[in-house]
C-alpha cells in the first residue's frame, strides 16, 4: 500500500512535450519538452531570438505549435487562446502590462469576470483580493487607481489578476527589468511564499544572478532547442549559464587604462521646471573625455531630467551646460547633436526609433536634416543606404537589410542600430540611459565592449543604469542621484553597492 | 473546424495591391445582394456600369473627369493621414478652393495668367481652411477630427449664404455664384469631350506627391510624426510644425480639387458643385493605403462606380444610390482587409 503511494511520481502541473513551431523557415521551437511541478520556480534562459517568448506565447495558447502536446495536470490539454490557458490555470505577466488605467485595483481585477445577472460582485472580489494578500504577501490597495500605482505595484496587480483567476502556474517574462533593486527582492519573496504553497512558477529573465538566487531548477534554450537543463542554480556559476545560452564561454570585456583629457560635458547648477518622475535642483557634473560617469540612483530621481536636459529634450529654467567648451544655448536635439554630443534614448522603441518605418529611416532619424543625408530638402537616398548598410555590417546588426521595419528587429540588435547611428558621427560625448536593459549577455557585452573602445578614444560618456553590476564594471568614476541633486560622486575603485546603496536612498551624502 | 487570427511579423509587398482589389471586390460581391433586391439581373447591372464608365473612349474621359477632384482628395487625405493628422476637411477645403478660384476667375484678365491666379487662390484657400483643425490640435489639443470635419458644414453654408445673397448670379434665378471670364476656362485636351486641363494636372499631381513624401526631408518627417511624435521630437523634428506644413499641404491639393471644378467643369459656383468628393477622398485614400501612386486607381475606381451608377439606373431601374453604398462598402471592406497586413487567418483543427 505505502509502496504504491511512493512509487506514484508526481504530477507535473505542467508539462510540454516535443513542442515545434516554424515561422517562415525560422525555426522558434524544435522539440522542446519541459515540466513545472507544483512548488516549483523554473527559470528560462535564452538569449534573445532564442525561443522563450514563442514557447510561453504556445503555452498561453497565442500560437498553435506545428508540433508536440501540452499536458495540464497530467491530461492533453487544448489551450488555444488565453481564456483556455487562464481555464487551465495558466497566468502570465507580460513585460508590457495589460491594465486599464483610469479604472482602480479592484475593477481592474473584475475585468472579464462574468457577474451574477450582470452584476459585479464587489464585497466577493475584495474578500478574496484580501485572501491573496494575506496569503502571499502582496499588499494592495483595492480603491487606487492604476494611472497612481509605481510599476511595481503594477506588476503586483498583474500578478494578483492572474492569482483572482485562479491561476497556479505564473508565467514572468523578464519581470525585473522593470523593477528597481528594492522592488526586486519583494518580488522575489512573494514569488517565493507562492510556490511555498504550490504554485509553480516559470521565471524568465537574462539576469543569471537573480536566476541562481531564485528558482530551483532551470531549462536554457538556444536556437529554439533545449541547450541545457541546470538541476541546482544555486551552485552553477553564472559563467556556466551563460556558456550554456551562448554556446560559447563568455569573456566579460575587459577595462584598461585611458588617457583621460579636457572636460568634454560640463553641466553648472543646472535646475529644471516640473518633470515627470524628478525635477533637477542644483546638479553639478563634469565629464572629461577619455571617462565613463556613471549615474546611479533608485528609479524616479531625477536620471530622466538629466537624460532630458543633455539630450537637448528639455530646457533647464537655471544653470549653464556646455558641450566640448561651447555653451549650449537652445537646447534643442539639432544644437547638442551640432556640438558633438551623441544620444541614445532609455526607451529604444518608444523613443529611439520607428518600428512601421524601415530601419534606415530609424538610422538617419537625428540628422536628416544634415548634408549627410540631404541637399536643399531633397533627401539623398543613395547615401541613406549606403549608410545603413555600412553601419548593419560594422556593428553586426542581424536583419534582412536596411529597409526591414524596424520594429522587426530584436532588443540587442535595435540597441546596436541606435548606438550605430550616434557613433558613426565620432561624438565628443555620448549619454545613454539604461543601455542593457532587457539584452541578452552577448549584446550586452558587445555594448559595453563598444563604450570602453570609444573611452580609449578619448569620448566623454555618461551611462545613467539601474544595474549597479554595470556601473562597476563600467565607469571610472560614479554620480549618485538622490531627489534631484547628485547625492555623491564616488571614484569606482572606493564605490561599493553597500556604499552607493546608502547614497541612493539618501542615508549618506559626500562633499 | 476553426480558425483564428494570429499576428504576422511582415506584410507581403503584394498585400499593396491585393487587398483594395480584394475590399472592391467584397463591396460589388455585397452590393450585388442590393441589385437584386431592386429587381434587376446582378450581371446586367454591373455591365451596364461596366460599359458606362469604360465602354467607349468618351465614357472614359468623363470617369477621368469625374475621377479628377476625388485624385485631388484623395492625395490630400493621404498625406494628412501619413502624419495621423485626421483631415476629414476635404469637403469644405475643397469648397473654399472652388470659391477662391471663381472669385479669381470672374475678373478679366488674360487667359494663362487667370488661370494661375485661381490655382493659387484655390490652394491658398483650401490651405487656410485645413490651417484652422490643425492649429487647434497643436495649441489647444483639440480633436483634429472633429473639428475638421464640423468646418465643413460651416463653409458649406456660407457658401449658400454667399450664392443666395451677395454673390448670387443676377442674370439667373437660380442660387449660383457669377460665372467665371471665358478666357480663364481651362482649356479642353480633347474636341467633343470635357477632358480639361485639370484632368492632366491630377494625373501629374499624384507623382509629384509621391515624390514629396518618398524622396524629400519634408515628406520624411510627415512620415516619422506620424508613425512616432515621440521619437521624431527626439530626433529633432519640430513635430507641431511638421503637423501644421502638412495640414496646409493637404489643404492645398483638396483646395485643388475646387478649382479644377471651378474651372474646368462648372465655371462658376452652386451648391452641388461637390456631391461630396472631399468624403470619397477618405475612401480613396485608404483605398490606397495612403499611397499617393494608389490614390490614382482608387480614384478611377470610384468615379466609374459613381458615373456607372447613375447609367445602371436608367437602364435598370436601380436607384442610383447605390454607388454611395458601394463607396461605402468599399471603405469598410477596406478596413477590414487592413487587418490583414497586421494579422493571418490560421486554420485550427476541430479538436474541443
Amino acid at each position: 500500500m505505502t509502496a504504491v503511494v511512493e512509487a506514484r511520481s508526481p504530477i507535473p502541473l505542467i508539462e510540454m512535450r516535443g513542442i515545434s513551431k516554424t515561422f517562415g523557415t525560422v525555426r522558434a521551437n524544435e522539440a522542446v519538452d519541459l515540466q513545472v511541478m507544483p512548488g516549483e520556480i523554473l527559470g528560462l534562459l535564452g538569449e534573445n531570438g532564442a525561443g522563450k517568448t514563442t514557447l510561453m506565447n504556445i503555452l498561453f495558447g497565442a500560437y498553435a505549435p506545428d508540433a508536440g502536446e501540452i499536458l495540464v495536470g497530467g491530461r492533453p490539454a487544448a489551450i488555444r487562446d488565453s481564456a483556455d490557458a487562464l481555464a487551465a490555470g495558466i497566468g502570465m505577466v507580460h513585460q508590457h502590462f495589460h491594465l486599464a488605467p483610469r479604472l482602480s485595483v479592484l475593477e481592474n481585477l473584475l475585468i472579464g469576470i462574468p457577474g451574477r445577472a450582470g452584476r459585479l460582485d464587489k464585497p466577493g472580489a475584495l474578500a478574496r483580493l484580501a485572501g491573496i494578500a494575506d496569503r502571499y504577501g502582496l499588499k494592495l490597495d483595492p480603491d487606487q487607481p492604476v494611472s497612481a500605482l509605481s510599476i511595481g505595484e503594477q506588476q503586483r496587480l498583474e500578478i494578483v489578476k492572474a492569482l483572482f483567476r485562479g491561476a497556479k502556474l505564473l508565467i514572468l517574462d523578464e519581470p525585473t527589468a522593470v523593477l528597481a533593486p528594492t522592488e526586486v527582492d519583494g518580488l522575489f519573496a512573494a514569488l517565493r511564499s507562492m510556490a511555498g504553497q504550490g504554485l509553480g512558477i516559470i521565471f524568465i529573465s537574462h539576469k543569471l544572478n537573480e536566476v541562481r538566487a531564485l528558482t530551483h531548477r532551470c531549462v536554457v534554450l538556444r536556437q529554439g532547442r533545449v541547450a541545457g537543463r541546470v538541476d541546482d542554480p544555486a551552485v552553477t556559476t553564472s559563467a556556466q549559464m551563460a556558456e550554456l545560452m551562448c554556446g560559447h564561454e563568455i569573456v566579460p570585456p575587459a577595462k584598461e587604462a585611458s588617457t583621460v583629457g579636457d572636460v568634454v560635458l560640463s553641466l553648472q547648477k543646472i535646475s529644471t521646471a516640473r518633470h515627470p518622475g524628478m525635477a533637477l535642483h542644483d546638479v553639478s557634473l563634469g565629464v572629461r573625455s577619455g571617462e565613463i560617469v556613471g549615474i546611479a540612483g533608485v528609479s524616479g530621481n531625477g536620471q530622466r531630467a538629466l537624460a532630458d536636459v543633455v539630450s537637448g529634450m528639455l530646457k533647464p529654467v537655471a544653470g549653464e551646460m556646455t558641450i566640448a567648451g561651447s555653451k549650449v544655448a537652445a537646447f534643442t536635439p539639432n544644437e547638442v547633436q551640432a556640438l558633438g554630443l551623441g544620444r541614445i534614448p532609455e526607451d529604444r522603441m518608444a523613443t529611439g526609433l520607428v518600428t512601421n518605418l524601415p530601419l534606415a529611416d530609424s538610422m538617419v532619424l537625428p540628422r536628416i536634416g544634415t548634408t549627410a543625408f540631404s541637399e536643399k530638402g531633397l533627401l539623398k537616398p543613395g547615401a541613406i543606404r549606403a549608410f545603413a548598410e555600412e553601419q548593419i555590417k560594422a556593428f553586426d546588426i542581424r536583419c534582412p537589410g536596411p529597409f526591414v521595419r524596424a520594429g522587426a528587429l530584436s532588443g540587442g540588435n535595435l540597441q546596436k542600430a541606435l548606438l550605430a547611428r550616434e557613433l558613426a558621427f565620432d561624438p565628443k560625448v555620448l549619454i545613454v540611459a539604461q543601455p542593457t536593459r532587457g539584452l541578452d549577455i552577448g549584446a550586452a557585452h558587445f555594448i559595453h565592449e563598444k563604450f570602453l573602445g570609444l573611452r580609449q578614444n578619448g569620448c566623454g560618456i555618461v551611462v545613467i543604469s539601474e544595474d549597479l553590476e554595470e556601473l562597476l564594471t563600467l565607469s571610472d568614476r560614479i554620480a549618485v542621484m538622490y531627489e534631484g541633486r547628485i547625492a555623491g560622486v564616488l571614484d569606482t575603485k572606493d564605490a561599493t553597492v553597500a556604499r552607493l546603496g546608502m547614497l541612493m536612498t539618501g542615508a549618506e551624502k559626500t562633499a | 473546424m476553426m480558425f483564428r487570427l494570429e499576428a504576422r511579423t511582415t506584410t507581403p509587398a503584394w498585400f499593396n495591391v491585393a487587398l483594395p482589389v480584394a475590399a472592391i471586390v467584397a463591396a460589388l460581391v455585397l452590393c450585388s445582394g442590393l441589385i437584386a433586391l431592386a429587381g434587376a439581373g446582378v450581371f446586367e447591372a454591373y455591365g451596364v456600369m461596366f460599359s458606362a464608365a469604360f465602354g467607349d473612349s468618351y465614357a472614359i474621359t468623363e470617369t477621368l473627369v469625374r475621377a479628377t477632384p476625388m485624385i485631388f482628395t484623395g492625395l490630400a487625405v493621404a498625406v494628412a493621414f501619413r502624419a495621423r493628422f485626421w483631415n476629414i476637411g476635404a469637403e469644405g477645403q475643397l469648397l473654399a478652393g472652388a470659391m477662391a478660384a471663381c472669385f479669381v476667375g470672374a475678373f478679366p484678365m488674360p487667359g494663362l495668367l487667370a488661370m494661375l491666379l485661381m490655382t493659387l487662390a484655390g490652394a491658398a484657400a483650401g490651405a487656410a481652411v485645413a490651417f484652422v483643425p490643425a492649429v487647434l490640435r497643436v495649441r489647444f489639443k483639440v480633436d483634429d477630427v472633429v473639428s475638421s470635419l464640423l468646418l465643413n458644414s460651416i463653409i458649406f453654408y456660407a457658401l449658400m449664404a454667399l450664392i443666395e445673397t451677395v454673390w448670387k448670379d443676377p442674370f439667373s434665378g437660380y442660387p449660383i455664384s457669377p460665372p467665371i471670364e471665358d478666357a480663364a476656362n481651362f482649356p479642353v485636351l480633347m474636341e467633343g469631350t470635357r477632358l480639361h486641363l485639370g484632368v492632366l494636372v491630377a494625373l501629374l499631381a499624384a507623382p509629384l506627391v509621391w515624390l514629396v513624401m518618398t524622396r524629400t526631408v519634408f515628406g520624411f518627417r510627415i512620415k516619422v510624426t506620424g508613425e512616432n511624435p515621440q521619437a521624431a521630437r527626439y530626433g529633432g523634428i519640430r513635430v507641431e510644425r511638421v503637423l501644421v506644413a502638412t495640414a496646409l499641404f493637404s489643404g492645398a491639393l483638396a483646395g485643388l480639387a475646387g478649382v479644377g471644378e471651378v474651372g474646368g467643369v462648372h465655371f462658376q459656383v452652386m451648391s452641388d458643385i461637390s456631391p461630396g468628393y472631399g468624403y470619397s477622398g477618405i475612401v480613396i485614400a485608404m483605398l490606397a493605403r495612403l499611397n499617393p501612386l494608389g490614390v490614382v486607381p482608387a480614384a478611377i475606381f470610384l468615379a466609374a462606380v459613381m458615373t456607372g451608377a447613375e447609367a445602371m439606373s436608367r437602364a435598370t431601374g436601380v436607384p442610383a444610390f447605390l454607388s454611395d453604398v458601394i463607396q461605402g462598402t468599399a471603405l469598410l471592406a477596406m478596413l477590414v482587409a487592413l487587418l490583414f497586413t497586421a494579422y493571418r487567418l490560421r486554420r485550427v483543427g476541430g479538436r474541443a
